[in-house]
């Protein structure tokens, strides 16, 4: 099958997983013994029955779940999520003022990460076994080992309130302008150091088993240079199992994007789903969920096709 | 002056376990456009040789000592990137298996002519009209069209004769083929190995064959050097070495030939396998296997020398290492080989395969075909292999 | 030499004559007949791994400590008497008359300073491993247990079951943990068993999928089908024969999963959605501090509340990667590279 094909294959069999991220989004946060209602209701005790069955209308909490799902649903695809009950404002545009800080801090991180891990990746397979690598190697493991959480403060601890170096909170500036790039640098570098050492561990060890393969020894028995053995011949095929480690990245960034907005009081989407959590919003609660676990599987979609455009033989399987 | 001459190699591998000495103090030397085969059993030492002389051998291995002199230089006192503009230029290897050799990311076109524009300094454009021949020489249908392909597009057959065409790409004066039809069915391995046999004579290259199949050794090369266990025991031309086996070991590899027409009730082979190197029998190693061996030989390493006189040789002379020719053991050595048909005797046109017996040091297939050495061993023609498609 | 030509045969290479005769040698072709199992071998390969063994002595130390830093009580028995931790992790030191203040800064007295509420970070530090190390074994078992048998099932049988049981872990797979975990914090509320849950509902999904993988390997497997055509029943073939096969992987994975869970426990509590708030675990002390850092000093930093309880989350996940990799090693080394070919490239 060509490139082409398999692309159009691969993005047709990702509709009904979207489909069952829906449900799975739908079911899990319905697993909530109490909504909003109740928590208004045991602070309003003057509410009545009535009143309290007409809000569940209004919010259509009412009828049989596959009915919930369904209004719910059919509202998403029409791009109503439902409300943040607290502030009364709809989801949507909620969702919309939070997304690019937690982009640009994704993004951030991402950069970081691929600009720290590839090259010592590279680096410390070639070198194995020196000095470099086994730096290299404790970095890594640092890297994985450190709560993100406790990595921030340390760096807040020591270069906005030792050093002086950074402000400890972004002020209120429009995102995409310079001068915010430099309220960036501390959550980013934390959130990347994770993706980082994760993405280190996996670039070196697919190096070094690809440096063992009889491929390397044939293009150096061709009298190529070093250099081209490696960054042609080997780091192709090792980029190859990096892309398989992609969505996961994404996922585990997600995530950090979580925790690290709480610390950093960032101001996305991340620290909006503690907040709702705490406040059990479950409109809220259900499109970030939804929102993530579509960004998930898309970003399972692209990696899957950069590795078929790394690797030829998955294109005819 | 001989195209390459090594002297004295020695190379260790530093495992866990110990210190390898998978080639132990060997010389040898290859003239220009000869093909000198190389033959023993997995282990023997054989591969590490043809990586030394290219010097690919990596971590943990190291080349201990030893000269490789390739056109009278030192190969061993130049630089690394002096090094490099000698492989694949002037020495060219062929690898066992092609699927590995390959990388399977790239075209093979694109592997082959890497090597020529990095070499020959070509354009893109002509390294990929000499790829296309190249392609063509070896008996690629449809050399254009199969540039562009990826290596898991090929056959088996195919993939290696693309090993062959990488390995000829900068006309080299040295080939170096480790084991290159093992990973094939026989009838491609013979079409194979008959290509390369013409190929080498078209281009005037040397071959160094490397194998543990005698067959394959008796059809294509002039001169043998046996191996056992990282060093040298028996040096003749390949004649010689069929017609007058004078180690034991070489003795036991052609009694283990299976053919035609034995009333034998079983095939002998040689007991034991080969030691692992990291603990070698002491004096001759291969006492424990030997069936002539004596006390002697667990106290003293034969040397190799002539086995008419037990005189010490030179690189290229014929000559055995074992104890018999040195006077040092009480006994002879008491086997017998016997020749059946008389001289000259017209080859057996009715052999449906040419190939010659299949020698395999390795336990034998049930699948493989253990035709005799019925017809003449030597004077054969080449199977037929015009064509080169059918294992396309 | 003969010079005819023609048919060789050679006689007399007389194999039995070697077989028959004593060796003239001591040198045999198997060297140390090595019968110990696989797993000791790993044991032995564990051991010379120094970082690693450096790591099981810093999780033991941890664990000792965790366990005999306050008495333990079960059904109102004291089963552990010892009290290391010099005070009561919960104890506000100046109600009970002490001259202590809160953020009293590292002294002999209290060698982690004390906190917000003049608590003894030292104590908390060391009480606070007991519900790190414990949730992070428990909710790793159990996990580990039920992949187990889910990529067991999925993998043997293979077909429609497989598709499904696959489709269910793309699912999860298409959430991210610690996110799911939060959801069912929300759905549970807090508390130590809700913690254990939230790690454990989705949890086991990764180790099903590496098992899954194992176990198509291994199926192919003479043995197995040996077992098969022999008409052994389904579960014993998996349990007996699979199983076992694929578990080194798992032990692996399990092993580096402890301190994930560790982190995304100690994640929770930083948010305050772990243990209730005042709770000596690590997380949820970090919780209650970093207000105080965020919104910068009044006038020195507490640097101890901050650096100690993240510091010792960080030693403890530290610890369990150098064992899971040592383990990975160990388990490695015995498939990697031959040594007797270790000349042929
Ligand atoms: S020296 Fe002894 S053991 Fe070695 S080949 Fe000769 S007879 Fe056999």
């Amino acid at each position: 099958m060509g490139l082409r094909r398999f692309i159009a294959v691969r993005v047709l069999t990702t509709i009904p997983i979207l489909f069952g991220v829906s449900v799975f989004t739908f079911a899990m946060v319905h697993l909530t013994p109490g909504d909003p209602i109740d928590q208004l209701v045991a602070l309003n005790p003057q509410i009545s029955a009535a009143e309290e069955a007409a809000i569940r209308a209004r919010y259509g909490l009412d009828g049989p779940v596959w009915q919930q799902y369904f209004t719910w649903i059919t509202n998403v695809l029409q791009g109503d999520f439902g409300t943040v009950i607290n502030v009364d404002q709809p989801v949507g545009p909620y969702i919309m003022d939070r997304l690019p800080q937690t982009i640009a801090l994704g993004l951030f991180g991402w950069v970081i990460a691929l600009l720290i891990a590839i090259p010592t990746g590279i680096y410390a397979a070639v070198n194995k076994d020196t000095l470099g690598d086994d730096l290299s190697r404790v970095f890594a493991l640092s890297g994985i080992s450190l709560p993100n959480f406790w990595l921030g403060l340390m760096l807040i601890l020591v270069f906005a309130l030792w050093l002086d170096l950074w402000p400890v909170l972004a002020p209120n500036k429009p995102l995409f302008s310079p001068a915010m790039l430099k309220y960036l640098v501390l959550p980013g570098v934390t959130i990347g150091t994770a993706s980082s050492a994760t993405l280190m561990r996996v670039m070196r060890s697919s190096m070094a088993e690809e440096m063992n393969k009889e491929y390397v020894t044939a293009a150096r028995a061709k009298g190529l240079p070093e250099r081209t053995v490696v960054l042609k011949h080997v780091l192709r095929n090792s980029l190859i199992s990096v892309t398989t480690i992609a969505a996961f990245l994404t996922a585990s960034i997600f995530a950090g994007a979580v925790v690290v907005e709480s610390v950093f009081a960032w101001p996305g989407l991340g620290r909006a789903f503690v907040k709702a959590i705490s406040g059990r919003e479950v409109d809220l609660i259900m499109a970030i969920t939804l929102f993530t676990g579509v960004t998930i599987i898309l970003a399972n979609l692209l990696a899957d096709i950069v590795y078929a455009l790394l690797d030829p033989r998955i294109r005819y399987d | 002056m001989s195209l390459l001459e090594v002297e004295d190699l020695t190379v260790n591998f530093y495992t866990e376990e110990g210190v390898v000495t998978a080639v132990d103090d060997l010389s040898f030397r290859i003239d220009r456009g000869e093909k000198f085969g190389v033959v023993g059993e997995s282990g023997a030492g054989k591969s590490v040789t043809a990586l030394s002389v290219m010097r690919l051998i990596e971590e943990p291995g190291r080349i201990e000592s030893g000269t490789i002199r390739f056109d009278g230089q030192d190969l061993m006192e130049l630089s690394d990137s002096a090094v490099r503009d000698v492989r694949g230029n002037d020495i060219a290897m062929i690898f066992q298996d092609a699927q590995t050799a390959l990388n399977p990311v790239y075209t093979v076109g694109e592997q082959i002519s890497e090597a020529i524009r990095h070499h020959l300094d070509y354009s893109d454009a002509e390294a990929r009209d000499r790829t296309i021949r190249l392609l063509d020489d070896v008996g690629i249908p449809e050399p254009e069209a199969r540039y562009d392909d990826y290596p898991h597009e090929f056959s088996g057959g195919m993939q290696q004769r693309a090993i062959i065409a990488m390995a000829l790409s900068c006309d080299p004066e040295l080939l170096i083929a480790d084991e290159p039809t093992t990973a094939l069915d026989v009838t491609i391995e013979a079409k194979i190995l008959d290509r390369l046999d013409r190929l080498a004579d078209e281009y005037d290259t040397a071959i160094q064959l490397i194998t543990h199949d005698l067959g394959v050794i008796a059809e294509m090369c002039d001169r043998v050097m046996v191996m056992y266990a990282g060093r040298a025991v028996e040096n003749a031309p390949v004649e010689e070495l069929y017609y007058d086996p004078k180690h034991p070991y070489t003795v036991g590899l052609m009694s283990a030939i299976p053919r035609i027409g034995d009333r034998q009730d079983r095939l002998q082979t040689i007991p034991g396998t080969m030691p692992d190197l990291v603990e070698v029998p002491s004096g001759c190693s291969f006492h424990p296997r030997c069936p002539f061996a004596e006390e002697a030989c667990t106290r003293k390493q034969p040397p190799l020398v002539d086995p008419e006189t037990g005189d010490g040789v030179g690189l290229s002379d014929r000559s055995a290492a074992c104890l018999a020719y040195t006077g040092d053991l009480d006994s002879e050595l008491d086997y017998e080989v016997e020749v059946k048909g008389g001289r000259g005797s017209p080859p057996d046109d009715t052999q449906p395969d040419p190939r010659g017996g299949r020698t395999d040091t390795e336990p034998l297939q049930a699948d493989s075909d253990p035709v005799g050495l019925d017809t003449d061993l030597l004077d054969r023609d080449g199977p037929d292999d015009s064509g080169g498609q059918q294992d396309g | 030499m003969s010079t005819e030509r023609g048919r060789i045969r050679i006689t007399g290479f007389d194999a039995d004559r070697v077989e028959s005769r004593e060796p003239l040698s001591d040198w045999t072709e198997e060297r140390d007949t090595e019968t110990e199992s696989r797993w000791e071998r790993a044991w032995g390969e564990f051991r010379d791994n120094r970082s690693a063994m450096l790591g099981l002595y810093i999780v033991a130390l941890m664990g000792i400590l965790a366990v005999f830093a306050r008495p333990v009580t079960i059904a109102g028995v004291t089963v552990q008497p010892f009290s290391l931790a010099p005070y009561d992790p919960s104890a506000i030191l100046y109600v009970q008359g002490l001259d202590v203040s809160a953020y009293e800064a590292p002294s002999l007295a209290h060698p982690f300073g004390t906190d917000g509420s003049a608590r003894d970070v030292f104590s908390r530090v060391l009480y606070g491993g007991r519900f790190s190390l414990s949730i992070g074994f428990i909710v790793v078992s159990i996990t580990a247990a039920i992949g187990l048998v889910y990529g067991a099932i999925a993998g043997y049988y293979g077909g429609r079951i497989d598709e499904v049981m696959m489709r269910l872990l793309d699912l999860i797979f298409a959430f991210p943990g610690l996110l799911l975990a939060l959801i069912i914090v929300a759905v549970l509320g807090k508390g130590y068993w809700e913690l254990v849950l939230a790690f454990t509902v989705f949890g086991w999904a990764g180790y099903a999928r590496l098992i899954r993988g194992e176990i198509l390997k291994v199926k192919e497997n003479e043995y197995v089908m040996a077992a098969k055509a022999l008409g052994a029943r389904d579960r014993r073939v998996i349990f007996r024969h699979v199983v076992p096969n694929a578990i080194a992987p798992l032990v692996v994975q399990a092993s580096l999963s402890i301190g994930t869970v560790v982190i995304g426990v100690a994640a929770l509590g930083f948010l305050g959605l772990g243990l209730p708030p005042g709770s000596a675990e690590w997380g949820t002390m970090l919780d209650a501090t970093r207000e105080t850092i965020v919104q910068g000093p009044g006038g020195t930093i507490p640097w101890w509340v901050t650096v100690f309880p993240g510091g010792a989350i960080f030693l403890f996940v530290m610890s369990m990667n150098l064992i899971g990799d040592g383990i990975n090693d160990a388990l490695n080394a015995q498939e990697g590279t031959d040594v007797a070919t270790g000349g042929e490239v």
